[in-house]
This record gives C-alpha cells, sequence and structure tokens, in this order.
C-alpha cells in the first residue's frame, strides 16, 4: 500500500505464538503447536476488526496477544508505534490503561468474593490517585453507562443474570476509556435477546468512547453486524481479511466460502445458493498439512496448493486474501 | 392401532420442582403433538422450559422433588407414571435421545462399536458379530470416514462432530420412530453443524424417523424443521408451520427474537431490536402474560394469561388482535419484514 494513511494503533509484523504440550524430558514427546502462525495485522483509530474461524484457529490465542496478556514467540507487537514485543510488564503497566480485554465468560473473569463496586474500583486504585468517594463516584457513572444501577454496586456478581454480568466486565474495561478493547466471545455465551443488547452498548460505546474494537467470534452474523472489517483465520493464520461487506457477499477464499455458506439463516424465503460441505474435520494442529493448511478439504486444490504455501496478497480494495486460486469475485 | 393417528400427543404437561423458597414451575400446561415423519423445530433461550419438557417426555425427570402432570401418549400409550420396566422397552428403542454433550452419552472407557453393539443387543436379541456389522452399517450411514476402523476407536480419539456423529448412530441402531435431539450442534463449529444438520434432515427419508429438535438458534430451525414451537418461560407461546412462523411471527416474543439476530445478508441495521430485560425467574413468575414486562405492547388485557389460540395451524398465546399484528410488527422493528 503506497497511499498514506494514519498509524495504526496496534500493528503486527509475523507475529507467530507457539506452545509446547508435554513436559517430557524426552524431546520426541514434546509436540509444538503452532497457535498463531506469521499474522501482519494493521489495526487502525476507530476501526472494527472482526477475528472469525472455528474453534482452535487461533483467534483467542491472537486476541491474548494483542493485549500481551500471553507471550510472543516471534514477530513484532506494536502500540501506537512503539514496539512492546518484550516488553517487560512494568514498562507495559502505563500502556494497560490503554488496552482492556473483555471475556467470554464474564462469571469467570469476575472474583466471586468481592462486591462489583469494589471489582469495578480496581483500575482506578493501580492506575489513579482518587479518594475514596470520588472513586466510587466514578464506579456509580461506569454502572450507569452500561445500563446497571448504582445501587448495583453493593451486590456480588453472582447476584447477576449472565447479560449483566457481561456489563459488569465491559464497565471494568472501560473504567479507564481505553484506546483499545480485545473482545473475545463477548456474547456467546448469552440468549439471543441478550446478545442483541450487548451488542448495541458496544456500539454505543464504540461511538461516545471512539473505541477500536478487535472483536473475536465464531458467529458470522454478529460480526458482520459489529465489525467494519474482518480477518478470517484457519490454523492459526489469516486467510482472507477485507472489509465486512466484500469478505461476506464475495468470499475470495475457498474457507471463507464454506463458513459463509454453513451459517444457518433464519429465514426461509431468502435461502443462499447452494452449500458448500465441507468435508472433515480441520487437521489436528500437531499435524498440519504442507502447503496451504486448507488444501485437505478443499476442492479447488491442485498440487502446488499440496507444496506451497499461499501468502496473503491484494486482490480487490483493501481485500487480501492467502489463496493459490482464488475465487472469482 | 390407525396409522393417521400422531406419533406423540402431549396434553397439559407440566413440570414443577419443590424448592425451599416454595413450589417452582419449570414447563406450564405444555400440549402439542408430533406427526410420523415430521420434524419440529422447538425454540426458546436458557430457562424457557424446552428441555424439561424432553426430558418430561421421556421419564427421564427424576428428581424426588419434581411433580410432573399431564399426558404424554405415544402411539396410544401413556408415558407418564409408567414402570421403569416398561419405559426401558420404549426409550432406546422407539424413541432415542441425543444430547448437547456427546460425551454424556457415551463412556470413555469402551469403544464406540462395543457401545452401539450393546445398545443393539439390548432391544434386540441378535448375535454379537451381527450387532457389529450393523454398527459398522450405521457409522457409515452417518457419514463417519472409514467405519470399519472407527468402530474400534475411543470416544475420545475421535472429534467432537464424529463424536456427534456416533452418539446419532446410536439413537439409530434399533430404527427409532421418534428421534429426540437437545441442541445437538450447539457445541460443534458451524461447518461440522452444517454436516450434522445435513445428516438430520436426511434421516426421515433413510429411516422414516420423526425428530423433534430443541435448540435456540432460529436459523438451525429454518434449516431442518417442518413445524416449530416457541417456548418462553415454560409455556408455547407460538405454534406453527415453519413458513407461517418465520413469514409472519404472531407473538411479540418471536418479533424479538427475529429482531435479535443480525442478518446474513442485505443492509446491515444501525440497532438490533433487542428484547429490553431479561426471562423471568421462575421462582417469581409475573401474573398473566410472562412475556409482559418485556413486551412493548402490553395493556391491560395482558394481567390475565392467554391462551394459545389462532387458526390454520398457526397459533399463539398473545391477546393483540390479530388483525394488527404484522403492522405492529413493522412499527418495532421498523423494518418491513420480507
Amino acid at each position: 500500500m503506497t497511499e498514506p494513511r494514519p498509524q495504526p494503533l496496534v500493528r503486527t509484523s509475523d507475529l507467530s505464538k507457539r506452545y509446547r504440550v508435554g513436559r517430557s524430558p524426552f524431546p520426541a514427546q514434546r509436540r509444538i503447536v503452532h497457535a498463531v502462525e506469521q499474522v501482519s495485522l494493521d489495526i487502525f483509530p476507530g476501526e472494527t476488526l472482526g477475528i472469525v474461524g472455528e474453534s482452535g484457529c487461533g483467534k483467542s490465542t491472537l486476541g491474548r496477544c494483542l493485549v500481551r496478556l500471553t507471550e510472543i514467540t516471534s514477530g513484532v507487537l506494536e502500540f501506537e508505534g512503539r514496539d512492546i514485543t518484550s516488553a517487560s510488564q512494568r514498562q507495559l503497566r502505563p500502556l494497560r490503561r490503554q488496552m482492556q480485554m473483555v471475556f467470554q465468560d464474564p462469571a469467570a473473569s469476575l472474583n466471586p468474593r468481592r462486591r462489583v463496586g469494589d471489582l469495578l474500583a480496581d483500575p482506578f486504585r493501580v492506575h489513579e490517585k482518587l479518594s475514596r468517594s470520588e472513586m466510587m463516584d466514578r464506579v456509580e457513572e461506569l454502572l450507569v453507562r452500561v445500563e446497571l444501577l448504582p445501587e448495583h454496586a453493593q451486590r456480588f456478581p453472582h447476584e447477576f443474570s449472565g447479560g449483566q454480568r457481561q456489563r459488569i466486565g465491559i464497565a471494568r474495561a472501560l473504567a479507564l476509556k481505553p484506546r483499545l478493547i480485545v473482545a473475545d466471545e463477548p456474547v456467546s455465551a448469552l440468549d439471543v435477546s441478550i446478545q442483541a443488547q450487548i451488542i448495541n452498548l458496544l456500539c454505543d460505546l464504540r461511538d461516545e468512547f471512539s473505541l477500536t474494537y478487535v472483536f473475536i467470534a465464531h458467529d458470522l452474523s454478529v460480526v458482520r453486524q459489529f465489525s467494519s472489517r474482518v480477518a478470517v483465520m484457519y490454523m492459526g493464520s489469516i486467510v482472507e481479511t477485507g472489509p465486512v461487506d466484500a469478505v461476506f457477499s464475495a468470499p475470495r477464499h475457498h474457507y471463507t466460502a464454506a463458513l459463509r455458506s454453513a451459517v444457518p439463516v433464519p429465514d426461509v424465503d431468502n435461502r443462499p445458493g447452494q452449500r458448500i460441505v465441507l468435508k472433515g474435520d480441520p487437521p489436528s494442529p500437531f499435524d498440519p498439512p504442507s502447503g496451504c493448511r486448507f488444501h485437505t478439504r478443499c476442492g479447488a486444490a491442485t498440487s502446488v496448493c499440496r507444496n506451497q504455501r499461499p501468502v496473503l496478497s491484494l486482490v480487490d480494495k483493501a481485500h487480501f486474501v492467502a489463496c493459490h486460486h482464488p475465487r472469482a469475485a | 392401532m390407525p396409522t393417521d393417528a400422531p406419533l406423540l400427543v402431549v396434553e397439559n404437561l407440566c413440570v414443577s420442582f419443590r424448592t425451599e423458597g416454595g413450589v417452582v414451575p419449570a414447563v406450564s400446561g405444555v400440549s402439542f403433538s408430533i406427526e410420523r415423519r415430521e420434524i419440529v423445530g422447538v425454540v426458546g433461550e436458557s430457562g424457557s422450559g424446552k428441555s424439561q419438557t424432553l426430558l418430561a417426555i421421556l421419564g427421564l425427570i427424576s428428581s424426588p422433588n419434581a411433580v410432573v402432570t399431564g399426558s404424554v401418549r405415544f402411539l396410544g400409550q401413556e408415558l407418564l407414571g409408567l414402570k421403569r420396566r416398561a419405559l426401558d422397552a420404549i426409550r432406546g428403542r422407539q424413541i432415542a435421545m441425543i444430547f448437547q454433550d456427546p460425551m454424556t452419552a457415551l463412556t470413555p472407557v469402551h469403544t464406540i462399536g462395543d457401545q452401539i453393539v450393546e445398545q443393539i443387543r439390548a432391544h434386540e436379541s441378535v448375535s454379537r458379530s451381527a450387532a457389529r456389522k450393523r454398527s459398522v452399517e450405521l457409522l457409515d450411514a452417518v457419514g463417519l470416514p472409514s467405519p470399519e476402523s472407527a468402530v474400534d476407536r475411543y470416544p475420545h480419539q475421535l472429534s467432537g462432530g464424529m463424536r456427534q456423529r456416533a452418539v446419532i448412530a446410536m439413537a439409530l441402531s434399533c430404527n427409532p420412530a421418534l428421534l429426540i435431539a437437545d441442541e445437538p450442534t450447539t457445541a460443534l463449529d458451524v461447518t461440522v453443524q452444517a454436516q450434522i444438520l445435513e445428516l438430520i434432515g436426511r434421516l426421515r427419508d433413510t429411516f422414516g424417523s420423526a425428530v423433534i429438535l430443541v435448540t435456540h438458534d432460529l436459523g438451525v430451525v429454518a434449516e431442518v424443521a417442518d413445524r416449530v414451537l416457541v417456548m418462553y418461560a415454560g409455556r408455547v407461546v407460538e405454534e406453527g408451520g415453519k413458513g407461517q412462523l418465520f413469514r409472519e411471527p404472531l407473538h411479540p416474543y418471536a418479533w424479538g427474537l427475529f429482531g435479535s439476530i443480525p442478518p446474513m445478508h442485505g443492509p446491515r441495521p444501525a440497532r438490533l431490536t433487542a428484547i429490553p430485560g431479561s426471562p423471568p425467574k421462575l421462582s417469581q413468575m409475573p401474573q398473566g402474560c410472562a412475556f409482559g414486562p418485556r413486551c412493548t405492547f402490553r395493556h391491560e388485557a395482558c394481567a390475565a394469561q392467554p391462551s394459545l389460540g389462532g387458526a390454520g395451524g398457526h397459533r399463539s398465546a398473545c391477546f393483540l388482535p390479530r388483525d394488527s399484528r404484522q403492522d405492529l410488527r413493522r412499527t418495532l422493528t421498523g423494518r418491513i419484514p420480507a
């Protein structure tokens, strides 16, 4: 890309995360999982990047790498132009207020023995010197902003429904007015009607606080509703990325097309066209296929796909695909 | 036995639990019937009573504090209150069930094949080798790759999608007339879900089974069901053919559900029409219509409990005048339903 663009808020270059599985003293029995492989991404201020993929594709690991909740094995991670790939926890601390995370299971991310007001005051204790009453004011403000009541500060997490607990998780992420929020499956544990409330809330907050979101989800319709740009992951790598409408209405990668057509649509009149039913399951991450990771399930695979790994290349405006034989636009 | 009689008739089924805080109703007056070879989707959110309804049909509610009343007739035979032994002759043989998590139905210490063989031999007197041969055929029929070797595998050696196929094969082993599936694809990825849904749709043709499919996903229902029941707070609030229910839903709760799902094509709405509030706690059920506190169109009549009514097989439990429902729905969504 040659045209001048604003500085990305987050930039990753060839970011990889490998896990060693098993602690055997025999090297042959130690296995390595490439959870995230050579991901290069720019995330611009104000955009919402949706990351989609099936379980085990590395989308959550990527999300955790982006806010340095997990160590990065190789590659570079920059935040506002600063290399933070191997920054120490102490160096990261001032940046923590700029980048926050919302988790899938709000029950597991809220300490059950502490009152909600106390939980929400934590960020202020760590990052700001406030008097007790100032702190309580800020907590109540937060609760109201996520459409809960000020008196909820006195209650414990278990006294709330799932949707309300997710609101508390969001309030906590919002407390220090971060620039970036990484939300990992924030609505997938919720009932449909509650899901819609939370998506609406996240949208309102984006406009109000000019937030940049990384929104990780397996539900394509939720990602389509909420994101401006989308990255599709398969076995640790991004296989397609581009503006959400382009990627979902005219996917260029065969995996995206299959994923897109597999989504059951709650509509009996506008049925999507011929469904592409993929054969089999994703291969084992311990033993990834050679060449293009998707070639074992792909209808368009040829010998080049088995031998050579495709790289992300531009196919349309801001639309990249990693495929030797991309679908026609 | 007349063959045109419904396969399953559930009448005024109620399930309640005695708790410290008093009697909590989980299912209240649910009535429906299932025809032979029919696929019926039951949709509802958590706590709507959909799973308890199924468990009650199968006599699987074992809590000593549970009270189950009403009537469940399968091929004319009353199932409620039937002795364990009599039930066992029906369950697994004529009515089979699959659950959300296939590991709950599989024991980790036996191979898939042994478990299917046991299931077959529990209901039919066939030799072990004949049962094994049938197991391989079944695994093949549900699309498990290389069934001859899969039959000797343990559940942990299979992926989630393959386990669910193995469980479906087990459920089909005795050619059940009715298959009850409780969120069978919820734990699976969408590409695998598509495979399983295709399989469930095929069951009717290959095995002649009727299916009750419980799910929270309206998309899944649109995919496979012929008829749909929508449950809310322990009651059926709407019932209709798939086309009727998806084109012109009658109950404001169904409107809210449809509005809550982001569309996969066409323009993206600025906001989703979410349903405000959350479902009532079963221990604090509101007076009258349980959906009233979350309903935009609540009026005086809603202080009473609406009953399921309507013509043409499309019924709903709502006091709003039927003629004006679609206009009201439009005011809610701001979108003109297709």
